[in-house]
């Protein structure tokens, strides 16, 4: 009985293992085993999809049993070799597959058989290659028209918006389709800030391709910086020393509480309440200092690095954090206060921007999308990694789905993550001691002469990240696919907005936060 | 709730002072612009960002320059929401190919007299993004600049020093220029 199987059994069942792949299985299918899969997941609504990428030659997915109980996450990567270019698509059992494999196409000349939708996803026709990732790339493509999906009814019309918005925020085109005030349609369009990450990767060391990841998304540089890391490292099967686990835990989540301390405050400066994104203005400042001083720079950026970290705590950092964690513990309370108390605020936010929990499930969304909408998801405890099985903190869910329930998931993370740092400052041990009495920062050499796939879920701010990495014998990055949370919440928004009023859609997109430059890469 | 919204009125304003106008980026004007755009702009400058490829660190450091600690507004800059409205092209980012038509129709929308800043190390030379297919290079590919600020990305303050510099030793006419 298929449905008594769990994932790993299926593809233990259906592929050949591939060796070198950590830390969970890579299985290589045929095309009848990856049409069976397809099937399978149409039945499987707990297998969810973490990612679909391309290579020259084959087309990788990975997925998730989230109905198995194992630690560790039953996580695995199926992969179909298809030397035709061509593979079955698996968006119709996905519709999260959908733009991954628009991308595969337009990276790689990739074609999945039975995509409804094959418009050219990140190849706007201004590059001057074509399928520039492919063994032969080809000619650029002019530019053609976007053919936008249309709604026809009387009294319809459309809104262009973008690429440049009238704030300071990345660039994307949004179409909406309005009946008066209120939107029946919004597509957006993206791809503009496509800057050609994964090709830049290959054939660099690690360690200078850990500079590119720590610019997919400047706004999670620390989890992007994370997420290669831990990758390589996985590839690699390198340890890495003990306090770097706590030092790159600890920038996590200070990451974590200067994004949700700024767009709480931009959330209620969408509606009109502007004195909340001043006072929160202030603390997610205060927070950016803090980690200036403790690790030289404001967003840490560059400071977690395949072996470790490249930075440790500054003299003093410990009380500076100390400081910080009861400054933002006296202060926050009373502006939550405030934004629970505001019922001008709240007419805005509360039922606004709604996904369904069911919605939410099939495009697998995750951080604080997935979790007003019901998905209770983190990796930062499933599959886990450390230092967070030694700390306690909890993963707040809601199920309401709209703006007000992404802004107390944040406010609720901000309680969490303030826990959390306290907790890596008491446990963190101390730094390490050279045989000359010296400290030498916690970094550890890449081995040399030595290969591997590697795959890394980390949870950034916005939800959860992978990373998934082939590493030559000679150190240098092969392949790197990384698949941004935005990519699963940027469709969530296009249903969010439906039946909603034009005016709004700046709150309900504040309250996503998608980044942009994460998903164009 | 109301008590501690007049607490934070009553409590005096938190910005603090405003940093030196920085040297190299007063160098870098001296020997592109004249002293003659205060008298044209009368100490107001209205700033259009354009993201033209960032990873949006630039972004976000702009955004702090109008948190109540730097409060860039008490120096007569301004973020405005259209280049029409604009003194100043803000630019971030290596430029994408994807971008570029969008970079140059933004600034033919701003009305002369106008300056071209690039904000951060893509914005400057490319950054780590130089020589992808994806990207043009630096905004002086497509346009031509009138002030660097460097930095991945540059601390508010540096951004702030960029500017007051702009505004305080700017400028000379730009109609006629090449570009």
């Amino acid at each position: 009985m298929a449905e008594e199987r769990s994932l790993r059994q299926v593809l233990e069942r259906i592929g050949a293992p591939v060796a070198d792949h950590r830390p969970w299985p890579r299985h290589t299918v045929d095309r009848a085993g990856w049409l069976s899969l397809a099937g399978m997941l149409r039945e499987r609504p707990d297998w969810g999809l973490l990612g679909l990428w391309g290579e020259p030659d084959r087309v990788h997915a990975a997925l998730r049993d989230e109905g198995d109980g194992e630690a560790g996450g039953a996580v695995a990567v199926v992969s179909l070799p298809c030397p035709d270019g061509r593979f079955p698509s698996l968006s119709a059992a996905r519709p999260a597959a959908i733009r991954l494999e628009r991308a595969a196409h337009d990276l790689f000349g990739l074609v999945a058989e039975g995509l409804e939708d094959t418009r050219p996803w990140l190849d706007h026709g201004r590059w001057e290659v074509a399928r520039p990732l492919a063994a032969e790339p080809g000619p650029g493509q002019p530019p053609r028209p976007y053919p936008f999906l249309t709604s026809e009814g009387e009294g319809l019309h459309q809104i262009p918006v973008g690429p440049v918005h009238a704030g300071i925020i990345e660039p994307g085109h949004f179409r909406f389709t309005a009946n008066g005030e209120t939107v029946v349609r919004l597509e957006e369009r993206l791809g503009y800030v496509h800057k050609g990450i994964e090709g830049l990767m290959r054939g660099r060391p690690a360690g200078e391709a850990a500079r590119l990841a720590a610019r997919i998304s400047g706004d999670s540089t620390v989890a992007h910086s994370l997420a290669f890391a831990r990758a390589v490292e996985a590839a690699l099967d390198v340890e890495i020393p003990e306090r770097a686990v706590w030092l790159r835990a600890l920038m996590a989540e200070l990451e974590r509480l200067a994004n949700h301390l700024g767009d709480i405050g931009a959330i209620c400066n969408d509606a009109a309440f502007a004195f909340l994104l001043a006072e929160l203005g202030r603390l997610r400042e205060a927070v950016l200092r803090a980690a200036d001083a403790c690790f030289g720079h404001r967003l840490m950026m560059d400071r977690v690095v395949p072996g470790g970290v490249r930075q440790d705590l500054a003299p003093g950092g410990v009380e500076t954090l100390r400081a910080l964690v009861a400054e933002l513990r006296r202060r926050v309370p009373p502006l939550v206060a405030v934004y629970d108390g505001k019922t001008s605020l709240q007419d805005r936010t509360v039922g606004t921007g709604i996904v369904g929990p069911e919605l939410a499930r099939r495009f697998g969304a995750g951080g604080h999308v997935g979790r007003a909408s019901g998905r209770g998801l983190d990796a930062r405890r499933s599959p886990g990694y450390p230092p967070y099985h030694r700390l306690e903190f909890q993963v707040p869910v809601l199920t309401e789905g709209d703006v007000n329930a992404r802004v107390w998931i944040r406010i609720r993370e901000v309680e969490q993550s303030l826990s959390l740092v306290e907790q890596i400052l008491d446990r963190m041990p101390g730094p390490p001691q050279g045989l000359d009495g010296s400290a030498p920062v916690p970094l550890a050499a890449l081995p040399d002469g030595r290969g591997g796939e590697g795959m890394a879920l980390v949870e950034s701010f916005r939800g959860e990240i992978l990373t998934w990495v082939r590493v030559a014998p000679d150190g240098t990055v092969d392949r790197c696919h990384v698949r941004d949370p935005s990519w699963f919440q940027w469709p969530l928004l296009e249903a969010a907005i439906e039946g909603n009023i034009v005016a709004d859609f700046p709150l309900c997109n504040k309250s996503f936060n998608c980044s942009y430059s994460g998903h164009d890469l | 709730m109301f008590k501690h919204i007049l607490r934070s009125l009553a409590g005096g304003p938190v910005t603090e002072s405003a940093p030196p106008a920085s040297d190299a980026a007063l160098a870098e004007l001296g020997g592109r612009l004249g002293a003659a755009a205060q008298r044209r702009l009368g100490r107001s400058l209205a700033i259009r960002e354009v993201d033209a490829g960032s990873c949006n660190g630039c972004e976000l450091e702009l955004h702090a320059l109008s948190n109540p600690l730097y409060d860039l507004e008490r120096f007569g800059i301004r973020f405005v929401a259209s280049p029409r409205h604009a003194d100043v092209l803000l630019v971030t980012g290596p430029v994408t190919k994807n971008m570029a038509e969008a970079l140059r129709r933004s600034w033919d929308a701003t009305p002369d007299p106008k300056w071209l800043v690039a904000c951060g190390a893509c914005a400057v030379d490319g950054g780590v993004f130089a020589g992808s297919y994806a990207c043009v290079g630096p905004v002086e590919a497509v346009l031509p600049v009138d002030l660097r600020i460097p930095g991945c990305p540059p601390r508010p303050a540096e951004i702030l020093a960029g500017l007051l510099a702009l505004l305080e030793t700017s400028a000379a006419p730009v109609s006629g220029r090449a570009g």
